[in-house]
């Protein structure tokens, strides 16, 4: 799983059966410091998250499937959480 | 998945059994504010989608998984027609 930003919404009317009635939100990978790593992803949200949050984003096939209920579902990426805190360093 | 541009289509005449009836596409991947970046590469398509449209794709085994035979060659395939990314 990575940490990402969801930085945006897609509103897409013609698609797949597999996706009707999912929120697909675009997402941007962060580095441990929170600043951004590499391209945008969409993700199929399944935790209620929102424009800003850091979530936690799920990027293989058999899991986002087993997640969405569909085993036949071309899925691949799933916001699985929204991260309330991340910490780095430091002892125990 | 991933956003994308059809920047045209492809024909083949000739081609893998289980690819006869699917439309191909040629996009080029943008990111969310819709630049265009990376090569344009060849995407199996399944919303009837056109040159011009803004598209989601899916890469690796799924875009194989989208189609009506799932035993497919695809490594792209077009998933959806996107109307609006807010960003």
């Amino acid at each position: 799983m990575t940490i990402a930003r969801v930085v945006g919404t897609v509103v897409s009317s013609v698609k797949i059966p597999a996706l009707e009635g999912t929120k697909i939100l675009v997402v941007q990978p962060l580095a441990p410091d929170g600043s951004p790593a590499g391209r945008t992803l969409l993700a199929v949200d399944t935790v209620q998250s929102g424009a800003g949050d850091a979530v936690l984003v799920l990027d293989e096939g058999n899991s986002s499937r087993m997640i969405l209920g569909n085993p036949d579902a071309p899925v691949r990426t799933v916001i699985v959480g929204i991260v309330d805190e991340v910490r780095t360093g430091g002892v125990a | 998945m991933r956003l994308a541009r059809v920047i045209g289509s492809v024909a083949c005449t000739r081609k893998e059994d289980s690819l006869e009836g699917v439309k191909l596409l040629l996009l080029r991947a943008v990111d969310e504010r819709l630049a265009e970046y990376g090569e344009s590469f060849a995407a199996c398509d399944t919303v009837r989608a056109g040159t011009g449209d803004l598209v989601m794709f899916e890469a690796g085994r799924e875009a194989a998984m989208a189609l009506d035979n799932q035993f497919n060659p695809s490594d792209a395939t077009v998933l959806g027609i996107v109307d609006r990314v807010d960003a």
